[in-house]
């Protein structure tokens, strides 16, 4: 009995040292760091005019609220506009500039940018250390007036190596999407 | 008072006799339980070398005995033979207990593989020491398979959840040594955290029916038992040690045990397992390798009358999920559902990146338990559990910062009294208390995918055993149990009144800042569970059981609090603050037969349950990722029932055949649908030739045929596809077909000593490489299953 008596009371004290931790009552807020609520596409008609913005945003994440999406966007037939792509986490206060974090690790996103009705053909204007394309900035040419659709795609990991990937062809890249928005445009 | 009364009077008696050798020994044998004097038993007097034996009334004498050790040896029918020594120093009395109820005993006495119900009128069944080292290598999902009517839902093929009768997670209880596990069994990607290879036995009990472990298992209970220790002095162990070809991998799992013939023993097991990619028949699965390591200590002091076990078991599982499986959008999920092929396959590798689990769950115990004489045993067990769950995913800044960290710790008090010294009435009453803390850590800077919550539980129950005559057996049981959680959760305000809880529950807000709503959910659940059963032999080979059982489960933290983005599915999860217990009637009954070269068992059994919790689709949420559906915990009424078979018909005294097969139905009673990740029609057949002449020799065939589920509820929905523009079908609902796979294995078992036995096992899994899925795991959208596996194990007892 003597050894039971010893034993249980290093038992105890082993359990009272390892429990009664996070004693914290109220939980620490957590603000989403690696949500991407803003999506803010900048097309400058090349030759000069006003730029065109293209815009989704979604303030409450993956929450129940649907993005803001800019609709339509308008642009105008056979110009060639430079485009450059900025991602915001507007969770965050201020905002952080996601943008920067996809510079950062380059190798491991890429943008993919189709269109309907063949309105548009796009170019990547930007390379990462392999001479993969990313696709922050890159070129949009309109053809004939029409309207249509374009849906830009970002992917995190995708295999820029893969058959058609560094051309823009997204059917091989894999990956998983972080972005996925779809504009309606008319081209006037 | 009077025996030492009668002592004082021998020993007066004694003082007028100078002489030595005229001592008188008075021995009185009894039982233990119930104090009956036990007539007929032998006594063997080892000093003398003579026998004696107990009269009528219990009694014997010895005369003309000298001063000095008088050593007897005592035996009864069904009793363990006892030694005593005695002083005889003038004329003596003694009180002798004998122990005839041989099945506790078992409890202390009996190493190895004696495998004991323990239940008498419940669905149970079964694994003893021998299956379980079959399945060393692999997990307790795979092994408990192997009864009739408990499957598995399977999350790749290192994360195997059992599922019993068509339920499981929280509808299950799971006990490992005496311990209640607590490891966010909710969830169903989170496989228990029990190592196999300290199990000396496994008994699976269907149903709720086993109140003294938990009153909330409306899907049954699965029991975890040590090996037992055996009475004597001795030093002996286990080694297994295993290789296999498919994760080219291997595992190994010891223990050793000192033990004294006193009662006190010291244990230690360790067991590691390492394995790489696994393949399928076709390609390798990328980023699916294992690495476990288990410690578990337990030393205690242990006799039939009273003992106490302090044991100590750590348990850390590093398991890679399929890399293919991650993804990050319906469009994503469609390109793996429609691409029959894992997207990214690389080469064989050992190392475990993102997306992978990392849990460690440590249990220490400590018990303690006496017996009575004429009364009962009595035991008190304190356990503590502490849960660290990690989930890394594939993050943008940095991989090896968990998307998941989840502390479970978990303290419970418990005391049994079972009054048995009746064998014909035998009642058992308990009471258990348990606190709970969970902790969701905030670091991960992802949205806690369940709040931080305590929760307190009571529960007492009275359980009576009735034997009505030799062949019939009566049980009732009874238990209340009290749950309280008390959570505090971050919801987002957009959330907050999208669930309408802005009008419902408003007097919970803490307060809200950031555009997050802080809140302050308690619950109080109040359960009640009963249970009846009977078991009748027919006659010596016929017998049947029936038994009733009504539960409530109070429902777990996912179905009350999920709230977000469930990656790996594609599909956002929603609790709600508003759901209530489901309650569960459930009828069992279970015919056997038992001739010489036949044995047959049939179990039967339905379920009701009210206010069924279950996760279906609900519409679908646009995010700048795209449309994802969106699923929510409802409560509907439900039915299951089911018929489970299991044969086994000795040909020749060599050859044998093994049958198991189960049928299952599930029904949501109000939508008038199938229930989903229902198990599908399985049948296991398998011949097997046993020659104990060739080194203990037998091979088994086994052929394993599982049909296709057909009937499933139709969750299948549209998606528009951005690059055509047009809707695309999302089949996340069809169950794939039905398929056939056959295993070999075979073994022999040589002594190398006196003591030392070695065994070697050869099994082949999917002999002929089969290419197939299972409805029932998680990945079958993204991957097969496991192609041929070959295993070598050397077992060594020492």
């Amino acid at each position: 009995m003597k050894h039971l008596k010893r034993l249980s009371i290093l038992a105890i004290s082993l359990i009272l040292g390892t429990s009664c931790s996070n004693d914290d009552d109220t939980p620490t807020q957590i603000i989403e760091e690696e949500v991407i609520t803003t999506m803010t596409i900048t097309l400058t008609p090349n030759g000069g005019g006003t730029p065109i913005v293209m815009q989704t945003r979604d303030t409450d994440g993956d929450g129940p609220n649907a993005p803001v999406v800019t609709d339509p966007v308008n642009l105008a037939a056979n110009t060639t506009y430079s485009g450059s792509i900025e991602l915001l986490n507007e969770l965050e206060s201020p905002a952080e500039d996601i943008t920067e974090e996809v510079e950062e690790k380059d190798d491991e996103h890429q943008f993919f940018f189709q269109a309907t009705n063949s309105i548009a053909t796009f170019a990547y204007s930007d390379m990462d250390g392999d001479n993969n394309p990313i696709g922050l900035s890159f070129t949009l040419t309109t053809a004939a007036t029409g309207t249509g659709t374009v849906t830009v795609t970002l992917i995190h990991e995708p295999n820029k190596d893969a058959s058609g990937v560094s051309d823009g062809n997204i059917a091989n890249a894999g990956g998983e999407e972080d972005i996925s928005e779809t504009f309606n445009v008319v081209v006037k | 008072m009077k025996y030492y009364l009668l002592i004082v009077v021998l020993c007066f008696l004694n003082l007028a006799h100078t002489q030595n050798c005229t001592h008188s020994f008075l021995g009185e044998i009894k039982d233990f339980h119930d104090g009956t004097p036990m007539s007929g038993a032998t006594i063997y007097i080892e000093t003398l070398n003579s026998y004696t034996t107990a009269d009528i009334n219990g009694k014997f004498t010895i005369k003309n005995l000298c001063e000095g050790t008088l050593v007897l040896r005592i035996s009864h029918v069904g009793c363990e033979p006892k030694r005593l020594e005695i002083e005889i120093d003038g004329d003596t009395y003694k009180e002798i207990n004998m122990e005839h109820h041989i099945e506790e005993l078992h409890e202390i006495m009996v190493s190895g593989n004696s495998a004991k119900k323990l239940t008498k009128t419940a669905q149970e069944s079964q694994l003893n020491t021998e299956i379980i080292e079959r399945f060393s290598a692999l997990n307790l999902g795979d092994a408990i398979k192997q009864i009739s009517g408990v499957s598995s839902i399977n999350t790749g093929n290192s994360i195997v959840k059992p599922v019993i009768n068509g339920l499981h997670s929280s509808r299950i209880s799971l006990i490992t040594n005496g311990v209640l596990l607590q490891d966010q069994e909710w969830g169903i990607e989170h496989a228990p955290n029990v190592d196999l290879n300290t199990a000396g036995s496994i008994n699976v009990i269907k149903g709720a029916s086993a109140l003294a472990y938990s009153g909330d298992a409306i899907g049954g209970v699965i029991v975890l038992k040590p090996a037992n220790i055996s009475l004597k002095d001795s030093i002996y162990g286990k080694t297994i040690l295993s290789g296999q070809t498919n994760g080219r991998g291997y595992n190994i799992a010891s223990t050793l045990t000192k033990s004294w013939k006193k009662g006190w023993f010291v244990n230690g097991q360790v067991s590691l397992k390492r394995f790489g990619d696994f393949k399928a028949p076709d390609y390798n699965l990328t980023n699916t390798g294992v690495n476990a390591k288990g410690l578990n200590l337990s030393t205690g002091f242990k006799t039939f009358e009273k003992g106490f076990i302090i044991n100590y078991s750590y348990l850390n599982s590093e398991i890679g999920i399929l890399s293919a499986a991650h993804i990050g959008s319906i469009n994503d999920l469609v390109r793996a559902i429609n691409n029959r092929e894992p997207i990214l396959v690389k080469d064989f590798s050992y190392d475990i990146n993102s997306p992978r689990q990392d849990v460690t769950h440590q249990i220490l115990k400590t018990e303690f338990y006496k017996r009575f004489k004429q009364f009962g045993r009595i035991q008190i067990q304190y356990d503590f559990q502490n849960n660290q769950r990690l989930e890394y995913d594939i993050r943008r800044d940095d991989n090896n910062r968990a998307a998941i960290d989840l502390n479970l710790k978990t303290h419970a008090i418990k005391a049994n009294l079972k009054l048995d010294a009746n064998t014909k009435a035998v009642y058992h009453f308990g009471i258990h208390t348990r606190f709970q803390n969970n902790f969701a850590n905030p670091e991960t800077g992802i949205k806690r995918l369940i709040p931080d919550y305590d929760k307190y539980d009571v529960g007492v129950f009275a359980i009576s055993n009735l034997k009505l005559k030799e062949n019939t057996i009566l049980d009732f049981g009874l238990r209340y149990d009290f749950n309280r959680i008390d959570a505090k959760k971050w919801f987002l305000e957009s959330r907050w009144e999208e669930r309408n809880y802005n009008n419902d529950f408003s007097d919970i807000v803490i307060k809200t800042e950031n555009a997050q709503v802080l809140a302050n959910p308690v619950y109080n659940f109040h359960n009640v569970s009963v249970s009846a059963g009977i078991s009748h032999k027919i006659s010596k080979r016929h017998s049947v059981l029936f038994n009733y059982g009504l539960s409530q489960r109070s429902p777990n933290p996912s179905e009350l609090f999920s709230d977000g983005l469930h990656h790996s599915a594609a599909r956002i999860e929603l609790g709600d603050l508003r759901i209530k217990q489901e309650i569960s009637n459930r009828f069992g009954g279970t015919y056997q037969i038992q001739p010489s070269n036949l044995s047959l068992q049939v179990e039967g059994f339905a379920n009701h349950i009210k206010d069924f919790i279950q996760i279906i689709p609900f519409g679908t949420e646009q995010t700048i990722r795209g449309a994802f559906p969106v699923w929510n915990y409802t409560q509907t009424n439900a039915l299951l029932f089911g018929v489970d078979i299991t044969a086994n018909y000795d040909l020749t005294e060599q050859w044998n055949i093994n049958h198991k097969s189960s049928f299952l139905k599930g029904r949501d009673v109000e939508a008038k649908t199938a229930l989903i990740d229902m198990p599908a029609f399985r049948t296991v057949n398998v011949l097997g030739y046993t020659n104990k002449k060739w080194l203990d020799f037998n091979a088994n065939l086994e052929s394993e045929c599982v049909f296709r589920q057909n009937d499933y509820p139709n969750f299948n929905f549209e998606t528009l596809n951005p690059t055509t523009q047009e809707m695309v079908l999302v089949d996340i609902s069809t169950p794939p077909p039905a398929y056939h796979v056959m295993h070999f294995r075979s073994e022999i078992t040589t002594a190398l000593s006196k003591k030392t036995k070695l065994n070697i096992g050869l099994n082949v899994s999917n002999v002929f490489n089969t290419s197939y899925r299972e409805y029932l795991n998680r990945l079958r959208y993204f991957a097969d299953d496991l192609g041929r596996n070959f295993m070598l194990q050397l077992k060594l007892n020492y």
